[in-house]
């Protein structure tokens, strides 16, 4: 009762919202030219859809995505794991790591562009920058707070370097990981679209790009919805494997799994 | 000749000398309790025996020869839960045979007949976070007993549990010990449990510089029943002998504290 209850509250903001935000673009409260309308909006995300003009442009930002993604979380698993395990490298690279986590990654997106031309992979570079760090955070925490105990029960158990890898790090690290891979899909799409936007010939941040240099307000609200949802479903589907993954995990919010 | 010997062993952490001076020796198939207050060392000491700790002074002579590295014949049922949170309680329990070469297929059969000897029988899927206090200690004792040591490190493993559990389980204990007869050493802070297990309480001085200065044999019969056991005159006699020895120190330890 109370999740429904929950639930019309949400709906019933976002109807609140968009009927507010309608009514005083139709009356004239404020500049349709700069504010668009919700109804446009949605006509025009309807539009793409029923056209299919948008498909080929959501097919190339979630390839970049899903590369970006994949590969920086690849990657900072691996030197997270890494530098976890060597202290004595971990303590050499520190200050290299923070100072390149430090570059606002926007602006490496013309570097890119130079690098690796107006394709997908300059936006899958910059998307790989995002995610990596996350990633890398996040294995290097879950690695380092294993709890002592536990690792020196399995030593003592006869447990080799691989066994404590296979059986304790990477499962220790899996929820700090999973955790991440919320973060890191923002960080995924955030590279592809930034990416797109400072020059590309496709994808959804093209698309509003594109909309933006014709003071096309509604298009570019249109972007956005369309790139908002996009991000929600993925975000369902990692919830959904986390869920199956990690049930030894309690539940947090109490009461038996 | 002894199984196991400590010979003049010292353990400093930086400044502070925790233990100094200990010689202690246990036959093999020998059931030794230490008591001492709390901070006393009783850990330390354990710990050493395990190889976890390297002393600073003196050695640890395992039959005869001195010990290197991890201890490979001791089991160690630690204080705090040692089992692995993201494993079944049967995976838990077949773990140390599967760090021994074995597949899951077959270490998962031996560990069924190790969960039914502890009584968990009924809740092989079940996750740590799923189990009470009591339960995860059964399982952490099957896991320690199905690699077989021939030594049994326990420190405080039952000092988490309420009065009921914590009899069944040393009666359980003393039931899996009966049958073959593993040399243990069990460090507790409560005397009617040191005096119920075992053959032969020693007893530490508070700490730091702790030591051992008494030692007292425990003639009762076997089996034992701990709860009924704490009622013979003979118990009784015990136990008002050492803790005449053992008072002291605890005021002791309470004047530092």
């Amino acid at each position: 009762m109370r999740g429904l209850r929950v639930r019309l509250w949400q709906a019933g903001l976002l109807l609140a919202f968009l009927g507010l935000w309608e009514w005083a673009s139709r009356t004239g409260r404020i500049d349709p030219f700069f504010f668009s309308k919700p109804s446009d909006i949605l006509a025009r995300v309807w539009r793409w859809f029923a056209t299919g003009e948008v498909y080929p442009h959501l097919y190339v930002t979630s390839v970049e995505m899903l590369l970006a993604f994949f590969f920086g979380t690849f990657f900072g698993v691996l030197m997270g794991l890494w530098l976890a395990l060597s202290p004595g490298v971990a303590l050499v690279l520190d200050p290299y790591v923070k100072a390149l986590n430090a570059i606002p990654r926007v602006v490496l997106a013309p570097i890119f562009t130079l690098w690796f031309g107006l394709g997908i992979l300059s936006k899958v570079a910059l998307g790989v920058t995002l995610v990596f760090f996350v990633a890398f955070f996040n294995t290097y925490q879950g690695v380092k707070e294993v709890s002592p105990v536990v690792l020196n029960n399995a030593r003592l158990l006869g447990a080799k370097r691989g066994h404590l890898l296979r059986h304790i790090y990477l499962p220790a690290a899996a929820s700090w990981i999973f955790s991440s891979l919320r973060t890191s899909i923002g960080f995924a799409v955030i590279g592809a679209v930034v990416g797109e936007y400072l020059g590309s010939a496709a994808g959804l941040g093209y698309l509003i790009a594109q909309a933006e240099g014709v003071f096309d307000t509604t298009g570019v609200f249109a972007g956005m919805v369309v790139l908002m949802v996009f991000v929600l479903v993925l975000d369902a589907l990692v919830g959904a494997l986390e869920r199956r993954l990690l049930v030894w995990r309690p539940r947090a919010e109490g009461g038996e799994a | 000749m002894s199984f196991l010997a400590f010979r003049n062993l010292g353990v400093a952490f930086g400044g502070y000398v925790a233990v100094e001076g200990v010689d202690l020796s246990v036959r093999e198939g020998e059931f030794v309790s230490l008591v001492g207050p709390t901070g006393c060392g009783k850990s330390t000491l354990l710990n050493v025996a395990a190889g976890l700790l390297s002393p600073t002074q003196g050695q640890v002579l395992l039959e005869g020869k001195p010990l290197e590295g991890l201890n490979p014949v001791a089991g160690y049922l630690f204080q705090q839960d040692a089992i692995l949170p993201w494993k079944t309680a049967l995976d838990n329990v077949a773990l140390p045979l599967v760090f021994r070469g074995m597949g899951w297929r077959e270490a998962r059969e031996r560990a069924r007949v190790w969960l039914e000897k502890v009584g968990l029988g009924r809740v092989p899927r079940h996750f740590p976070h799923q189990l009470s206090g009591g339960m995860r200690k059964r399982v952490g004792l099957a896991q320690v007993l199905i690699a077989n040591p021939r030594l049994l490190l326990m420190d405080e493993p039952f000092s988490a549990l309420d009065v009921q559990t914590r009899q069944l389980m040393e009666n359980e204990l003393l039931r899996l010990w009966q049958e073959d007869r593993k040399t243990v050493l069990f460090v507790t802070h409560d005397l009617e449990e040191a005096i119920a297990l075992a053959d032969r309480v020693v007893v530490l001085s508070a700490g730091p510089r702790s030591r051992p200065i008494g030692e007292f044999l425990v003639p009762l019969p076997r089996p034992r029943d701990v709860a009924e056991i704490r009622l013979t005159p003979e118990f009784l006699r015990l136990h008002r002998e050492i803790w005449d020895l053992l008072r002291g120190e605890v005021m002791r330890a309470h004047a530092g504290a």
